[in-house]
């Protein structure tokens, strides 16, 4: 070559590069994104349908159905992670970029973290109205599952990379992920009851924050192992 | 630079690559040595493991044994700055069908380094400048193809690695492909191929037969 080589864009250029690629094709296509968030609203508002109004009822199971409803919309939603990338062959592509492949997971999880689990902690407030949550508990049911579906995630991209090369994973996504997940489900559920009881609930967004930092600083270059493995 | 991207160090080579899928041995101790200028082409049937052997190659299968180097360092050891020097046209083109091409060719351009051509003119090159506005998914195949090798124009690196790059395009589309190769192995380019036909062109062209 005559000229020296350029050099290879900055890593977090590609990052970012990949979360507004991700973006960018989730509002060509918004039905990906809504219908988990449909799931998610359907549940929670058919629930007290069945169960009746009664308010103490509601107040008390309010948490765990929303908590439960949120962690299936984000399963829901895991599927398509990598699902199009492996078929279309830009999976490869990102494979040969000398790009470090775990901050690529990254821009991949955060923008589908952005189009999954995002909509999910804005919509709660309106779909607690039917469990008659106070005020104080919503902000806590909010930053929760803010803290919780980062979580989930960022562990699903774990699953959704080894089961990309099956075709019909899903069940076995589910199967892999949901005893990763159960800590942040139970964690999450209880913080929320005992904010609406009056209780000290600090601890337990301690924790999840915890869960999601960890899982911050090991799901991606998990991802990204099994995305090697999957692209065999 | 006084290593590295040198005219006269870039090279790539391959000794006694071995590879298998599942309990088949695609091919045994297979080797090759290419210099900057210079085209390898991988010849054999359907199923003789030329795509895998490529795909072994930028690190996505394993060899059973063997190694290929890179400006003589084993790639493995050194896989970023190989990734950083090449570019992989594969049998799917990679881009994504609900963007357009120039969305797609901006998201390519933060994976690698970049070359100094500008977009339109790549475009008006390979004839696909009026696709600008389009979603890539209303493409036609031949069309697509273009677009990846608008990929490799965009990129500045020396290794081009062409999966049978004449699928889908017409005879104007595979006289291009051969034109802009010729452009690149004078610029001190390497470029490794997979293809069933054969290839004419005015330069070193190495064969490794599967």
């Amino acid at each position: 070559m005559s000229a020296p080589q350029r050099d290879v864009p900055g890593m977090l250029d590609s990052l970012f590069a990949v979360a507004r690629r991700d973006l960018l094709l989730a509002w060509k296509r918004p039905g990906d994104v809504l219908n988990p968030l449909f799931f998610f609203a359907m549940v929670c508002t058919l629930f007290p349908l069945a169960v009746g109004p009664s308010a103490e009822q509601l107040t008390f199971s309010g948490p765990g159905v929303l908590w439960v409803a949120a962690l299936l919309a984000m399963l829901i939603a895991l599927n398509s992670l990598f699902l199009s990338d492996f078929d279309d062959g830009s999976l490869e592509q990102l494979l040969v970029s000398p790009q470090p492949l775990p901050l690529l997971a990254i821009g991949k999880t955060a923008a589908h973290w952005l189009t999954s689990g995002l909509p999910l902690v804005l919509v709660s407030p309106i779909v607690a109205i039917t469990y008659r949550m106070p005020g104080s508990v919503v902000v806590v049911l909010m930053l929760t599952l803010t803290l919780g579906t980062m979580s989930l995630s960022l562990l699903g991209s774990i699953g959704a990379a080894l089961t990309v090369g099956l075709h019909r994973g899903t069940a076995l996504l589910s199967l892999l992920i949901l005893p990763l997940s159960m800590p942040v489900l139970i964690i999450g559920a209880n913080t929320v009851s005992l904010a609406a009881g009056n209780e000290t609930y600090s601890a337990g967004v301690w924790a999840l924050a915890a869960y999601a930092v960890g899982a911050l600083s090991l799901a991606p270059f998990a991802t990204a192992a099994a995305l090697r493995i999957s692209n065999e | 630079m006084a290593t590295g991207s040198g005219a006269l160090t870039t090279q790539l080579s391959g000794r006694d690559l071995t590879l298998f899928r599942g309990d088949r041995c695609l091919f045994q101790d297979v080797g090759f040595a290419l210099q900057a200028g210079e085209l390898l082409l991988f010849e054999g049937s359907n199923g003789s493991g030329k795509t895998s052997l490529m795909k072994a190659m930028v690190g996505l299968l394993e060899f059973e044994s063997g190694v290929i180097e890179w400006n003589g360092k084993p790639v493995g050891e050194q896989r970023q700055v190989f990734h950083g020097s090449l570019v992989w046209m594969a049998h799917r083109v990679g881009l994504k069908a609900d963007l357009t091409l120039v969305e797609n060719l901006h998201f390519e351009s933060a994976l690698r380094p970049q070359s100094a051509d500008d977009l339109d003119s790549v475009l008006e090159r390979l004839d696909i400048s009026r696709l600008k506005p389009l979603p890539l998914r209303s493409l036609s195949a031949g069309q697509q193809r273009r677009v990846a090798l608008a990929r490799m124009l965009l990129a500045d690196v020396p290794l081009w690695l062409m999966d049978e790059p004449f699928t889908n395009l017409d005879r104007e589309g595979r006289a291009l492909v051969m034109r802009l190769v010729k452009e690149h192995l004078a610029k001190g380019g390497l470029c490794a191929m997979a293809a069933h036909q054969d290839v004419e062109i005015d330069a070193t062209v190495k064969k490794v037969v599967l």
